[in-house]
């Protein structure tokens, strides 16, 4: 089990209980544990949903879409059973914060499902977590089989006449692109995992066609503590139009790596320079990819910015799904590219075009780059690539490639021209054996 | 849904709400390219090639996915769409081999005008393209991997269209591919290195005509020619009772023309889409090696030898006179076709019953259209035609199994269920596959179908012998249900006939009926009178104006089973079989016809040809113009594809026949009418899909109708005395239209007790009568089936 870290900067809401043994069902109920839900069930859904708005809570997956919004977009009538679905395919590279929710917290989870359920009206959720995260399964499994012992999931819950809630737990096949909502419903119902057409949008047409909410993990563990403390206390946490904390995970070239929950529109170079004890071994910060690997890079000078979603937004690039990950001087940029678009080559699902091709040309070509094969020619190319592809795919994981991509192209121009000029570094790029190509033979 | 108006490209348009917007452009005339767009296949989204501006949307949205809304603003074409086409564009070409060159598609391929459009020419990737090695998935469909452009549309066809579901995709990213879904105990075979996929399906080829691209090819016409070197004749299919729009492919050989291809690319006929496995490919039997290419006479040897036209003919003709003489016209018989046109059935008819001067015709009977006709008699509106199918509401499929049978049928009862929310009915013996569109099935007892009629007249009694069911109040429910629907199509099986098929016509009174008969012209074949025992138009033998025409015997004469019987007892003299092959089909005995002067006309020397005295080498449909009746009645002109050296047409070989025996021929064909001179020959030859010829003619009223085998001159005669035919929109026909005929209210012979001696050709999706074994590409198929698919299967 990886280490906690702390800092005294940090304000622990989601994960006020890590490392306290919550996971156990009996302590988690000794720390407030499934308070929340009961005053839930009492207060109806209508209050669930205003103390959710209050809190300004925005989508902990990336998009950062209002969350009590997305809860009263499901119809209040439906003929099809209504579902929430937490989104725990947490694939992002860079990120690690729903791991240590599962692993810590995992009834935090179950709770903020059953807050969703009841706000929305739905009697039954799916807790769907990565392939990789296979390992967490046991502890989430044993999570809500301690729930269900307990009265708290199952019919009637907490004695209630009527009230019922079920939770079913499923794991993914190893798809990143199955972290996007409509693609991890395609996968749920037991399909291929590939993206759906909105609209309509999953709360009115999601999961086996009835109105769905999903949520990021981070988000569904957050509705307790929202619920507990109050929504405009959970706000005011945050910065403007941010309420709240987030967790951050931050690695690479770092003192101490590690998940940290900070204040939305936390200072970045307070995050890296303080809460992660500045660069490694003394070093100098070369870039920060400030949100997971689909966020344009941030150069060195570029970090003085808050960590919110609208701060991030003005500065060009994302907070995303607050993977903070720190480059130091040492580090290739043309490596780094690569390594990234090889991450978004080998996870596009092919459904369209300009993502299929558009990720493996880029991946071509910045691989021959990066073997000393480039010209400068290349160097237009990727960036008329990747701007090609900005915007016209079908869902955005075709975006999630090219806006990394642009950003080091534009950030990172000289390096470039540099690396052509024999300013490469030597070290050998890790290879990753291919997956899923069996029969790809270079020929013609 | 209420009207919207929305601009597009400036142009105010207004269409229902809900339209999308691809669709709603398409009918303006403005054209918005789609690679995986395909009308009536569920939405895609993948190609992004039909991206539009609407204002104030934050970046570019697909058309095919966007409803227009109110005061929608789109445009449709500028730089920076263009420049968004182009790329998506660049980046298939990419991986794509570009070796349109030889493609099959070259030509008519959709990636190519696009490309011609955007101008996506140039390429700077220097890195190899992904290859993959071609695979034959089945002796019709081929599959060039590099080609693909990943529409999906073959993955849709085949799941949504044909609810068959055999492709898929494998792998992901770059390295998706199109594959065969294979069953797990053929996978597990793959993964041992076995052979690769085989399709295991209804081997329709509706993936290769849906495939933008030349990445599907079909293997009977894979690299033959390049599109533009063919002529495209519209005509219609020769294999089942549907009658499809084929559009055929043919090239000029050394003796003649042969037909490479058969598609339906102008999706103009009333088959829109769709052709099953025999419309798309099995037109190969005309050029099959085995076809009869001289006529061939009988020698004191007892060998047939191919003789002269001349003296095969004048042979004939004197014979066949001598025999009518002496023994006297009821000694000879007929048998005609279903598969010949309307005008060589009529003409065949009015030969035996002017020039032979008997009764005694017939033909192979695959439906019982004379029950039909009369139990409908007083009635109006109540022949339900194939476009009927295409929209109805609400449709009852009793027996048979449209499927293998009447492959259009369920294309049309599937899509019209999967589209319009249709609800099917359906009562058979068997869980036929369209059972899993039907919104009810009822198991009907073996030989049940009688009691099934009774029943859903009311007979309670009738239960237990109509059906199996599962619970006690299920038959009530299905007829409780058919009963309450308004307007109900009802598709019979040849399984209904006789009294069963009058009572349960009864039983639905509302209802609007149509028979599945197999062959392209067995409806036309009963209409023209076929019978022993009707004239044309199903009229009596006697009293009506057309027999006092005729001046023929007024007592009905024997039927195809009766004058084997004669023959037997040595009481038939001649018998004449145009396109048949009784002998095979009826199992009749060859000694049976040892004393009868015996004359065949076909393609091939098939069993009944083996024996007979004379044979004359006929053309098929595909080398004639004519017309043909569907089973529900649709009538369609057919045209003049091909041609083969040393046939002549049935039209042509009976009134050669009736001239060598003396007769008049004015008195037979009307022709001689026309302002012009002859040009019956060029008639359908090759000008085009629709003959745009011929159509001019028609329209300044100068059809040449000069040369006596000239079938227009028998339609004109068809349309003065068969009543249904009587209003021919030829017009509307020769521009490619079909049109819906039923027989007359009244006046109909009077049936009672009647034989109706319909033998189902029970055809599979693979077979066709005694053509299958002509067809290489049947054959193959059907080895494919049985070996490739079954072997794999059975090795688990």
């Amino acid at each position: 089990m990886p280490t906690l870290v702390s800092h005294p900067d940090e304000v622990k809401v989601v994960s006020r209980r890590f490392g306290l043994g919550a996971e156990a069902i009996d302590k988690y109920i000794e720390l407030d544990g499934y308070k929340a839900v009961q005053k839930a069930i009492e207060q109806g859904p209508e209050w669930i949903v205003n103390e959710m708005k209050a809190s300004g809570l925005r989508g902990r997956g990336g998009a950062g879409f209002p969350t009590g919004m997305k809860w009263s977009f499901v119809p209040k009538v439906s003929e099809k059973p209504k579902y929430v679905l937490v989104n725990g395919d947490e694939s992002e590279p860079g990120t690690c914060k729903d791991h240590v929710i599962f692993l810590h917290d995992p009834h935090a989870v179950i709770e903020g499902t059953m807050i969703a359920g009841l706000a929305i009206g739905a009697k039954m959720g799916f807790i769907y977590l990565r392939g990789e995260y296979r390992y967490l399964l046991k502890i989430v499994e044993k999570a809500v089989a301690d729930a269900y012992a307990k009265g708290i999931l199952g019919k009637n819950i907490f004695g209630k006449e009527g009230v019922d809630f079920d939770i079913i737990t499923q794991t993914g096949a190893g798809a990143y692109e199955v972290g996007e909502e409509s693609a991890l419903m395609e996968s749920l119902e037991g399909k291929r995992g590939v993206p759906r057409i909105k609209p309509p949008f999953p709360a009115v047409v999601g999961l086996y066609g009835g109105p769905t909410v999903i949520n990021n993990a981070e988000t569904i563990a957050n509705a307790p503590h929202i619920l507990l403390m109050g929504g405009e206390a959970y706000a005011k946490l945050g910065s403007e139009r941010n309420g709240g904390t987030r967790l951050f995970g931050i690695s690479g070239h770092v003192e101490r790596p590690g998940v940290y929950e900070l204040p939305m529109g936390y200072s970045l170079r307070k995050a890296i320079y303080e809460v992660a004890g500045g660069i490694k071994d003394g070093k100098q910060l070369k870039a920060v990819v400030p949100g997971g690997s689909s966020c344009p890079v941030l150069k060195a000078d570029e970090i003085d910015v808050g960590l919110d979603f609208d701060q991030m937004g003005k500065a060009g690039t994302m907070l995303g799904s607050g993977g903070i990950v720190v480059l130091d001087e040492t580090v290739s940029i043309v490596e780094f590219a690569l390594r990234t678009i090889r991450f978004y080559q080998h996870e596009s699902c092919g459904w369209c075009i300009p993502c299929r091709e558009g990720t493996d040309w880029l991946k071509k070509t910045l691989t021959r780059f990066h073997a000393g094969g480039g010209n400068k020619k290349d160097i237009d190319n990727i960036q008329y690539l990747a701007e090609n592809m900005m915007g016209r795919t079908f869902c955005p994981l075709g975006d999630a490639a090219a806006m990394p991509t642009l950003g080091f192209i534009k950030k990172f121009r000289s390096e470039f021209e540099e690396y052509l000029a024999g300013a490469r570094v030597e070290h050998p790029l890790i290879q990753i054996q291919p997956v899923g190509e069996p029969e790809l033979a270079g020929a013609h | 849904m209420p009207d919207v108006n929305f601009i597009v490209d400036g142009q105010k348009l207004t269409a229902p709400a809900g339209t999308l917007l691809i669709d709603a452009c398409k009918s303006a005339g403005i054209e918005i390219p789609a690679f995986c767009y395909y009308p009536g296949l569920s939405l895609q989204a993948a190609c992004r090639m039909c991206v539009v501006r609407i204002e104030k949307a934050p970046k570019l949205a697909t058309a095919c996915t966007t409803t227009v809304a109110e005061g929608m603003n789109v445009t449709t074409e500028s730089p920076e769409i263009a420049q968004a086409r182009k790329a998506t564009l660049q980046l298939l070409l990419g991986n794509h081999p570009l070796d349109c060159p030889v493609c099959d598609a070259g030509g008519e391929c959709e990636l190519q005008d696009m490309t011609f459009k955007y101008g996506a020419a140039d390429s700077f990737y220097t890195e190899p393209k992904n290859h993959r090695e071609e695979q034959k998935w089945s002796p019709v469909v081929y599959f060039d991997r590099p080609r693909c452009i990943l529409c999906y549309r073959c993955v849709r066809m085949c799941g949504e269209g044909m609810d068959v579901f055999a492709l898929g995709i494998q792998n992901r990213g770059s390295s998706s591919v199109i594959a065969p879904n294979v069953p797990s105990q053929l996978a597990s075979l793959l993964n041992a290195g076995a052979d690769q996929a085989q399709l295991d399906c209804e081997q329709c080829g509706m993936c290769i005509d849906a495939c933008p691209v030349g990445a599907l090819t079909s293997g009977t016409y894979r690299y033959k020619t390049r599109p533009w070197e063919m002529n495209h004749v519209a005509t219609v299919c020769t294999h089942c009772g549907d009658g499809c729009k084929t559009t055929l492919g043919v090239r000029s050989v050394s003796d003649g023309s042969e037909i490479v291809r058969g598609d339906n690319r102008d999706k103009s006929g009333m088959n829109g889409d769709f052709l099953c496995n025999k419309g798309r490919y099995a037109f190969d039997f005309t050029n099959n090696i085995e076809r009869l290419t001289s006529p061939l006479v009988r020698q004191a040897d007892g060998k047939l030898k191919p003789v002269s036209w001349d003296e095969a003919l004048k042979f004939t003709g004197k014979k066949l006179r001598e025999l009518r003489d002496t023994r006297g016209p009821q000694s000879i018989g007929v048998i005609g076709s279903n598969r010949t046109t309307n005008e060589e059935n009529y003409l065949l008819q009015k030969f035996a019953r002017t020039v032979l001067g008997t009764n005694n015709i017939d033909h192979h009977r695959t439906a019982d259209f004379v029950t039909l006709a009369n139990a409908l008699q007083g009635t109006t509106g109540r022949f339900a035609s194939q476009r009927n199918v295409e929209n109805a509401q609400a449709l009852l499929v009793i027996g048979g199994d449209p499927t293998n049978q009447a492959p259009l049928t369920a294309w049309n009862l599937r899509t019209n269920v999967r589209l319009n929310k249709a609800r099917l009915y359906i009562a058979n013996h068997e869980e036929i596959k369209l059972r899993r569109q039907a919104k009810d099935f009822i198991q009907v007892q073996q030989f049940g179908y009688g009691s099934l009629a009774s029943y859903l007249a009311g007979n309670n009694a009738a239960a237990e012998g109509a059906s199996i069911v599962a619970q006690a109040d299920q038959l009530s429910n299905f007829r409780t249900a058919i009963q309450a629907e308004e307007k109900l199509i009802v598709l019979i099986g040849n399984e209904v006939r006789g009294g069963e098929l009058a009572n349960l016509i009864k039983a639905l009174p509302n209802a609007r009926f149509a028979l599945m008969a197999d062959y392209v012209n067995s409806r036309g074949a009963s209409d023209m009178g076929l019978l022993p025992d009707a004239l044309p138009g199903y009229q009596p033998l006697s009293g009506s104006a057309l027999a006092n025409e005729y001046t023929a015997p007024t007592a009905p004469g024997l039927d195809l089973l009766a004058m084997f019987d004669a023959a037997t007892r040595g009481d038939l003299s001649a018998l004449y079989v145009v396109g048949s092959n009784p002998i095979k089909r009826f199992g009749i005995d060859p000694f049976a016809l040892k004393d009868t002067f015996f004359i065949v006309q076909d393609l091939f020397l098939t069993e009944t040809a083996q024996i007979a005295d004379v044979v004359f080498p006929a053309a098929n449909l595909y080398e004639k113009a004519g017309s043909v009746t569907n089973s529900y009645g649709d009538l369609q002109l057919v045209s003049k594809a091909a041609d083969k050296a040393g046939t002549r047409s049935d039209f042509e070989l009976i009134v050669r026949l009736a001239d060598h025996m003396g007769h008049d021929i004015k008195t037979l064909v009307p022709f001689g009418k026309g302002l012009r001179a002859d040009m019956g020959q060029s008639r359908g030859a090759q000008s085009g899909e629709a003959d745009r010829h011929a159509v001019w003619l028609m329209a300044n009223n100068m059809e040449p109708k000069l040369s006596p085998f000239d079938p227009f001159a028998i339609l004109d005669e068809i349309q003065r005395v068969v009543p249904g035919y009587d209003k021919l929109l030829r017009l509307q026909l020769l521009s490619g239209n079909d049109q819906h005929i039923a027989p007359a209210s009244t006046g109909l012979v009077q049936i009672e007790n009647r034989k109706d001696l319909v033998l189902p050709s029970s055809d599979t999706l693979f077979t066709s009568g005694s053509l299958t074994r002509y067809s290489p590409m049947l054959q193959d198929v059907q080895r494919h089936q049985e070996t490739e698919v079954a072997d794999h299967l059975a090795a688990d």
